[in-house]
């Protein structure tokens, strides 16, 4: 009696729970870096783009392969976050939220503007390794191995990333200098290197996110703006600064969406943005979140 | 003594209006999707092509003055129609040229209709532009729906594919694009099993690619365009489309596309288009001109090289006007009246409705091994004549059609 209904939800639950973990690893990043910079990092989708970019140059130029590519473009990414971090974030410490907001939405303008200049805007192909391809009939829908691979492979991610913040003795002291940063330092921590390194980190996933997304997407200058404005929606829903809170709505809200692809297509651009203004009207604080 | 007043007066009237005929400044205005989506397939692309028309008409050395200008409507119509009023009313523009974005491009129509202006039409396909929403100011360059429809969708079903899901874009084109080959499908003895319906510029088609695998049509209509076909393209081979026994449709492909996803990714699909750089001696000749000034030496596009040959036929009728009448109805009207004939479609003519016709074309992608690089793409499988190609001017709607 259910018979297909159920295979056709089974599949989209799959499939949500595939565009979640993007969600999850970018709201992650966001995350981790307004727990611990206070800034709301705009430049996260440029710098998405930039990893599967990064991505695609090693390919092309140097001839490096999806596997080494996934280690390289985040060290890439992250070390043009340490810069971006401390030539200029680090001038705005301190100040208001806007002014960071104000910077990073400028540098993600500029970032994209500049490869769209040379790159168009349709994009370069990036395939699928060549391990990755095909896929598995799992009964009620064909399921892509690289699709597989991008769950398993972020939630790990996103687990490792949560368990060394909250469960390691570096992530307690992270969280110590966020709290009360003087009192850190008087311990003898550098405490702005720990803040550089967070950024570099942060933009780090989101570079991992973009090389993870080339093969599915064409590799687009405007493939991060077209992502970020859902994932901050992601994270005011969770509410800021939580880390677990994050991986958690990135996933529920893939699922969400997916639902939506299936009920009611026409909706499922702006679906995430409805929870939003619903989850602010009742609680404005965020789901999980602890009122300021 | 009054009498030689009178005549004097009249006389020096006169004399303004005719050196107003005289006037001999065009302000010809790009309205583009210049960074989204479409930015490759019409963009600072039909910018180039506009200002290519302008130097090889000849005119600049006959003393004109031709300016090109380029404006970002965003894919919004709302954008578009503010940027086109600012461009008639506050800067003089003379035409609007190009437009992809079926949606921007009937609100643009409209206005130009409102500010007796010209409205060339080269990059959104809605064939609604020549139907009932047709204007004695507007023509309609380069492809339409309807062709689209016309020539993939009969040659498919033709080819047995029978069963049809559409994946459409949800706004104008979309809808037009879908209706249209429905229309020829159905009208062919094929059967259209679904359709969905995804908002414009979506990242990720997986969910709808499932319906349509669960659907078993046998073929996979994409009522799509730019960046949504490539990307739909993309992900269907992921989940193995194909090898599941069903076959896709790009109802609108442009060689960019092909250039972005690659030919081991599109090699074998067949689609229409009226213009594809590598036709005959003409066609490589401006396709040549072009992709030296072109971004990345890009060849055009069937958007922009139907620009091009807009421009280029409009400043003719300008010149055979004598000069600028300021009068968009005027011009169309003469514009219509000549026969068309340049490097990029050859000889055509301008139909009563605002349709150009030409004759269109059946392409199919090439194997990676049968390309000899890069843009060396298509395989040109039949061509339809002009006067079949397009929707018969009496099936359209278009009040200006009398009898």
């Amino acid at each position: 009696m259910f018979g297909i209904p159920t295979q056709a939800l089974f599949s989209q639950l799959l499939l949500g729970l595939i565009n979640g973990s993007f969600y999850a690893m970018l709201s992650l990043g966001l995350a981790v870096i307004f727990g611990m910079l206070n800034i709301v990092n705009f430049a996260h989708g440029a710098l998405y783009m930039m990893g599967a970019f990064v991505a695609w140059f090693l390919l092309n130029w140097f001839g490096v392969n999806y596997w080494g590519a996934l280690v390289l473009a985040p060290l890439v990414v992250g070390a043009l976050g340490v810069v971006i971090e401390r030539t200029m974030l680090q001038r705005l410490a301190g100040l208001d939220h806007l002014y960071g907001l104000l910077l990073t939405f400028g540098l993600a303008l500029i970032i994209q503007g500049g490869f769209q200049n040379v790159y168009g805007s349709s994009g370069q192909p990036y395939a699928i390794p060549p391990q990755l391809t095909g896929g598995q009939n799992l009964g009620f829908m064909f399921l892509p191995n690289y699709r597989a691979w991008v769950v398993v492979f972020s939630l790990t991610v996103c687990l490792a990333t949560w368990f060394a913040i909250e469960k390691t003795s570096l992530g307690a002291k992270l969280r110590a200098a966020t709290e009360n940063p003087t009192l850190v330092r008087a311990f003898g921590i550098n405490v702005p290197l720990m803040i550089t390194l967070t950024y570099g980190f942060g933009v780090a996933l989101a570079g991992l996110a973009g090389v993870l997304s080339a093969p599915i997407n064409q590799v687009r200058p405007l493939m991060g703006a077209d992502l970020i404005i859902v994932v901050f929606s992601v994270v005011v829903i969770g509410g800021m600064g939580s880390i677990m809170v994050s991986i958690v709505t990135g996933f529920a809200l893939g699922i969400c969406e997916g639902l939506t692809k299936v009920f009611y297509p026409e909706a499922s651009n702006i679906v995430i943005f409805v929870i939003m203004a619903v989850v602010l009207l009742i609680k404005p604080a965020g789901l999980f979140g602890r009122a300021a | 003594m009054r009498l030689t007043t009178a005549t004097a007066i009249a006389a020096l009237t006169l004399g303004a209006f005719g050196a107003q005929a005289q006037d001999k400044t065009v302000k010809i205005g790009n309205l583009n999707d210049m960074s989204s989506l479409y930015a490759d397939i019409g963009g600072p692309g039909s910018t180039l092509a506009a200002q290519m028309a302008a130097e090889d008409s000849g005119l600049v050395a006959k003393g004109w003055k031709i300016e090109v200008i380029g404006g970002d409507h965003q894919n919004k119509p709302d954008v578009g129609g503010s940027i086109a009023r600012q461009w008639y009313d506050v800067d003089n523009v003379d035409l609007i040229v190009d437009t992809p974005n079926s949606g921007v491009a009937l609100a643009v129509s409209q206005i130009t209709k409102d500010k007796n202006r010209v409205f060339l039409n080269s990059g959104a396909a809605s064939s609604d532009l020549t139907g009932k929403a047709c204007s004695p100011n507007t023509i309609h360059w380069t492809y339409d729906t309807y062709a689209l429809a016309n020539t993939t969708g009969k040659a498919v079903v033709k080819a047995g594919g029978d069963s049809w899901f559409f994946l459409t874009s949800d706004y104008a084109f979309g809808h037009a694009l879908e209706r249209d080959t429905e229309a020829v499908v159905l009208a062919s003895g094929g059967k259209v099993a679904g359709k969905v319906r995804h908002p414009l510029n979506t990242p990720d088609f997986s969910s709808f690619l499932l319906q349509a695998q669960t659907s078993k049509a046998k073929i996979i209509g994409l009522a799509n365009a730019g960046g949504d076909t490539t990307n739909s393209i993309k992900q269907a081979s992921e989940f193995g489309i194909a090898s599941g026994g069903q076959q896709l449709a790009a109802l609108l492909l442009f060689v960019n596309d092909v250039h972005a996803l690659g030919l081991n990714v599109a090699q074998g699909l067949t689609f229409t288009e009226s213009f594809y750089w590598d036709l005959n001696e003409q066609t490589r000749g401006f396709s040549d001109r072009f992709a030296k000034r072109s971004k990345g030496g890009a060849k055009p596009s069937m958007v922009q090289a139907g620009t091009y040959s807009a421009v280029l036929h409009y400043l003719k009728a300008l010149e055979a006007l004598g000069g600028n009448p300021k009068d968009g109805a005027k011009v169309v009207a003469k514009m219509k009246e000549m026969p068309t004939d340049d490097p990029i479609f050859g000889k055509g003519t301008i139909r009563q409705d605002g349709r150009k016709i030409h004759p269109v074309y059946l392409f199919e992608v090439k194997k990676p091994a049968e390309s000899k690089g890069p843009w060396d793409y298509y395989k040109l499988k039949a061509t339809v004549p002009a006067d079949e190609a397009f929707r018969p001017m009496k099936d359209g709607g278009c009040p200006l059609v009398k009898g």
